[in-house]
């Protein structure tokens, strides 16, 4: 008999806002330990937090691409629990009154399993809150003394929390990177998972298909899509292994070790903490007007599944048919037709497909295709080996246009291009100047490259009665030849067609 | 507690049973629970940086530090 695994997410985003959600103090990483650390943040007595606009927009502006609901009125609550890094004995967050409510994912699940297809899958965001980050302890430092740092702490976070919609460990890492390319996308979120901008939570259980929902385990503090994906297998075949053996699953918080490949229980349910949640006395309920909503939208820019289908619409009636965000700031919306396949690399990340825009712009939406192969060929290939993202592409999108424009009237060739391309990587420099100074240029004209079909067929007599009497095959010798005698420069459309004339003839 | 003072914290508290036993009565179905006791909404904060590095001042009064940070007895995690 099979098992059915669960999973569900709760995603940790710091914001990239300059201050603190509560206080006017800096969140710029790596400062000298509680520089950053203001009265609030250390929660001396008679401070009052004063919520970061800019955290809210955030918020808003994740609720929007998610297209989930805006709460008109949210409400900050305390979550009880004492620990050195939380100076206040408590954390503000939300509780049952959060800003973003009930939303939705796309998903582009790659198996992880032998030939399996790449599929689709919509998954649900239960809701999203608003909430402080705690200080960070370090141990060992001084003996039997534990040492607190406060520049975390009032960090904001935004914790998206997902419904149990995730049946592998692959749709759990698709999710994951998904939302990470999201947040990053919109720029709500730095996206740093080694500096822990975005750290996941994520639930586990398994079942007998149709039987209701098995005890779950909850995997703490994931910062790599990796650890993800081995945390959660090793897991599910513990649960498996626990339950065939006769064993039950307790519900606990555990923890992944990279090291060992293991995930080992951290508490259990039993000492599981109450804490006490109740409205912050300290803070007024937080009201965002329909008119704030509709200026924050206006700011997004277009999302990852709407520029999907742009790149892949054939009709520009149909593509605005099928948009789900129905932005009015004015953007890009030239469609271009482009495979699915090629789409979904393309909009990976937001810098590929801006790049690809950018390009296109030059040579025109109908030479597109030309657009995306060179980017997802040789620019990634070359980014890939010099370990570059699309940020620090050497060449850009203005120059690969200008390039490819050459392809497309002729003046080179696909292997010319190559050499252009090379030498733009390395050294810089516009496509004209190269071919010149290269002397790449193609001989397009059908006079001189008559003279030198001429030539060839004039030396090789004998091949050619040969491929009269119908060896078709020697055709392609004499492309060869004709193309080393123009020292690789003759157009090859023409010089096939020449040649085709002329054997025949 | 003499006599007297029973019988006022008596009467007192029966006040403040009453009272409860009222509260409780009133019908407060499709009523939104207020989350504040005062009716307004809440005030934000551009994002700004306001605030300069007062550590030595906040330190000036911890009870134990080490370099820039606040020492507490051991955690074990």
């Amino acid at each position: 008999m099979t098992w059915e695994i669960v999973i569900g997410l709760e995603v940790h985003t710091q914001l990239s806002t300059n201050t603190k959600i509560f206080s006017g103090a800096s969140t710029a990483f790596g400062a000298e330990p509680n520089t950053q650390a203001d009265a609030v943040s250390i929660a001396l007595p008679g401070v009052l937090p004063v919520l970061n606009k800019g955290a809210v927009e955030r918020a808003i502006k994740f609720g929007l691409a998610v297209g989930a609901h805006i709460a008109p009125r949210s409400v900050f609550a305390r979550k009880n629990y004492f620990y050195p890094d939380l100076p206040k004995g408590y954390q503000i967050s939300q509780f049952d009154l959060p800003v973003v409510g009930q939303g939705a994912l796309t998903i582009q699940v790659e198996p992880l399993s032998g030939n399996a297809k790449p599929y689709e899958k919509i998954v649900r965001i239960t809701r999203a809150h608003l909430e402080e980050d705690a200080g960070k302890s370090v141990h060992g430092s001084t003996q039997s003394m534990t040492g607190i740092d406060l520049n975390r702490a009032g960090t904001p976070l935004l914790e998206i929390v997902s419904e149990p919609d995730m049946s592998s460990a692959a749709e759990a890492v698709a999710y994951a990177k998904t939302l990470h390319s999201l947040v990053r996308w919109i720029g709500i979120c730095d996206g740093n998972m080694q500096e822990g901008s975005f750290r996941c939570d994520v639930n586990v259980s398994v079942r007998r298909p149709g039987e209701p929902l098995g005890t779950r385990r909850e995997i703490k503090n994931l910062n790599s899509f990796k650890f993800m994906q081995q945390a959660i297998d090793y897991e599910v075949q513990w649960q498996i292994d626990t339950l065939e053996s006769g064993g039950k699953i307790q519900q606990a918080t555990i923890l992944f070790n990279p090291d060992t490949g293991e995930t080992k229980s951290m508490r259990s349910k039993e000492d599981a903490h109450d804490y006490r949640y109740f409205p912050d006395p300290d803070l007024l309920p937080l009201d965002i007007s329909e008119e704030w909503k509709e200026q924050v939208r206006a700011t997004l820019p277009e999302l990852p599944i709407d520029r999907k289908l742009r790149f892949m619409a054939q009709k520009d009636e149909e593509y605005r048919k099928q948009l789900r965000h129905d932005v009015t700031v004015a953007f890009n919306r030239v469609i271009y037709g482009l495979s699915e396949y090629d789409a979904n690399l393309l909009v990976a990340n937001k810098e590929v497909g801006d790049y690809l825009d950018a390009c296109a712009s030059i040579v025109g939406s109908s030479n597109a295709k030309l657009c995306a192969n060179w980017i997802l060929g040789e620019v990634s290939a070359q980014l890939n080996r010099d370990v570059l993202d699309m940020m620090q592409c050497p060449i850009s999108a203005q120059q690969l246009g200008g390039m490819l424009m050459r392809i497309i009237d002729g003046t080179i060739s696909n292997s010319g291009a190559k050499e252009v391309f090379r030498t733009m990587w390395t050294e810089g420099g516009e496509a004209d100047a190269i071919i010149e100074a290269k002397g790449l240029k193609q001989v397009s004209d059908s006079g001189a490259i008559e003279k030198i079909v001429d030539d060839i067929l004039a030396a090789n007599a004998e091949k050619v009665a040969e491929y009269r009497s119908g060896k078709d095959k020697l055709f392609g010798f004499f492309v060869g030849a004709a193309m080393k005698a123009s020292q690789g420069k003759a157009n090859p459309a023409q010089l096939n067609d020449i040649l085709k004339k002329k054997l025949t003839g | 507690m003499d006599e007297n003072e029973i019988e006022t914290a008596r009467a007192q508290l029966s006040g403040i049973f009453t009272l409860i036993a009222e509260m409780q009565a009133v019908d407060t179905s499709g009523i939104e629970p207020m989350s504040h006791a005062q009716d307004l909404s809440q005030r934000l904060r551009s994002d700004v940086v306001t605030e300069a590095n007062q550590r030595e001042a906040f330190q000036a009064i911890a009870p134990q530090i080490e370099g820039g940070l606040y020492l507490v007895p051991q955690v074990i995690e």
